[in-house]
């Protein structure tokens, strides 16, 4: 089972869960599982072609999976797939 | 030829003296074998331009003036507001209403008189930035707003200034160097715009009732960030370029991500060599499904708070809707029925046809949404905005109401 971790803007589309841990063999098959439970989340994360969106990243251990193999890398038994937002908060 | 350089810097850098107060003052500096007096001899000789002198910029200013960085700039145009007191340990109750460069600048010069410091009183613009970076080593940003991020990024990458950056949002915090060029190889890091080349739609940036921040978190984010901008001009350790740090200060999780400079980006592919209008960059819609069925953004009608009171006076027959949240309503409410914008269009049977309905938030721009949803979807045509919601009803008509 792979570990997502869910940033706190997006909370709000997972009941306010902040991780899962999902089974599947590649990122794309964790997080469309993750999907599957909770659509409104997917909108947010992935485009019409199923593509992770710009204002997105999606990293595997330490590394963004665009230095792999996008969302066809492998994940395994203890891998922690993290879903980076950008947020912009700190002066007021 | 850099060797060349290298000695001009060492000759003027051995211009830099310390007089008897301020070798005691940075002593504890000064006996870090690797920092040493060199390393405060940098520190006094750089130029700093921290961009917003709020949350994150209170214990960054703080840590940068108490180490005696010797030219710090500070940018901002608000003024203190009691809401800032949770957090921005920079300000006292005496500072409600001055101007923040004002009371910073006061308080960091009587807690280090041996450093200058320049205040920029308005608001960092596409005309501005340049002139202004030009004159510091290095950028630290700790702004609020997606357009100021990016406009900050560009305009670093721009003048060739690292841009030491930290955001937080409710519990989490993450800080980079960005524009980093590395003394050794000269090879420059990644910016903003290679972890994310898109600001996200303004349906994802959040409301005011999504936004908050726990106090503590800009102190630690803000003290990291002070870490790396020290990191920076002294060369003493690894600074935090093509990484990503996040912390998680609710369930205390860390972590450090790899970001790595990409091909298509616009600063380095030439594309992008101007400032731009930022506003209009970030203003970007979030795609919907085919099947969904887009919300006009439409003029939604209005009433202004004087006639909102005329109505109450008058104890005229209509309904008045708070679609804010349950813990705002506890902050201030004029008494208003509570229904949240999410379950507007669930609730939209509670809300009367035959008569006027005023309904508002806190600011109005929720407000608008709802009611937008509900002549939509319900085909509502009595419902009115409240312009500049609960905010301008506590402001122009009842003071004794709290504002948030």
């Amino acid at each position: 089972m792979a570990k997502i971790i869910i940033p706190t803007p997006l909370r709000k589309f997972t009941e306010g869960k902040a991780s899962f841990e999902r089974s599947g063999e590649t990122v794309k098959a964790v997080i469309y599982d993750l999907v599957n439970l909770y659509p409104a989340l997917g909108t947010q994360i992935l485009d019409a072609n199923n593509e992770v969106r710009s204002f997105i990243r999606l990293y595997v251990g330490d590394e963004d999976v665009n230095a792999l193999e996008g969302t066809a890398t492998a994940v395994g038994e203890s891998s922690v797939i993290s879903i980076v937002p950008a947020i912009a908060g700190g002066s007021k | 030829m850099s060797y060349v350089l290298n000695l001009m810097s060492l000759i003027s850098m051995s211009n830099i003296t310390f007089n008897k107060a301020e070798l005691e003052r940075y002593s504890r500096h000064i006996i870090i074998p690797e920092f040493n007096i060199e390393g405060q001899r940098k520190l006094k000789a750089a130029k700093v331009l921290v961009i917003g002198a709020g949350g994150l910029g209170s214990p960054l200013l703080l840590y940068l003036a108490a180490a005696g960085i010797g030219h710090i700039g500070i940018v901002d145009a608000d003024v203190v507001d009691e809401s800032n007191l949770q957090r921005q340990v920079l300000y006292g109750v005496k500072d409600v209403g001055r101007l923040k460069v004002e009371a910073a600048k006061e308080r960091l010069s009587a807690l280090n008189p041996h450093i200058q410091i320049e205040i920029y009183p308005y608001r960092i613009d596409s005309d501005n930035a340049l002139a202004l970076f030009e004159q510091y080593d290095v950028i630290a940003d700790g702004t609020d707003n997606f357009p100021t991020r990016y406009l900050v990024n560009d305009a670093a990458f721009l003048t060739g200034k690292t841009n030491v950056y930290a955001s937080i949002f409710r519990f989490e915090g993450q800080v980079s160097v960005f524009n980093y060029k590395d003394p050794a190889t000269g090879e420059l890091g990644p910016n903003y715009r290679d972890l994310f080349p898109e600001p996200p739609p303004a349906e994802l940036v959040p409301n005011c009732a999504e936004g908050g921040v726990i106090g503590v978190l800009p102190g630690i984010i803000g003290s990291l960030q002070a870490n790396e901008v020290i990191k920076v001009i002294t060369g003493v350790g690894a600074p935090l370029a093509g990484r990503l740090f996040l912390f998680d200060a609710a369930s205390f999780e860390t972590r450090t991500l790899k970001v790595r400079a990409t091909k298509n980006n616009p600063l380095r592919t030439g594309e992008l060599d101007r400032l731009i209008d930022y506003v209009q960059f970030c203003d970007v819609a979030l795609p919907k499904a085919a099947n969904e069925p887009a919300i006009k953004s439409t003029v939604v009608k209005e009433i202004d708070v004087h006639e909102l009171k005329t109505l109450i006076d008058q104890k005229a027959d209509f309904q008045l809707i708070d679609v804010r949240e349950d813990f705002e309503y506890e902050i201030v409410n004029i008494g208003g029925e509570l229904i949240p914008l999410s379950t507007v269009a669930a609730a939209n049977d509670r809300i009367a046809r035959a008569k006027k309905v005023v309904i508002h938030c806190r600011s109005g721009k929720r407000s608008a949404d709802a009611i937008r949803q509900l002549e939509n979807q319900f085909g509502f045509d009595n419902l009115y905005n409240l312009k500049g919601g609960v905010l301008a009803y506590a402001n122009e008509i009842d003071d004794s109401l709290a504002t948030y």
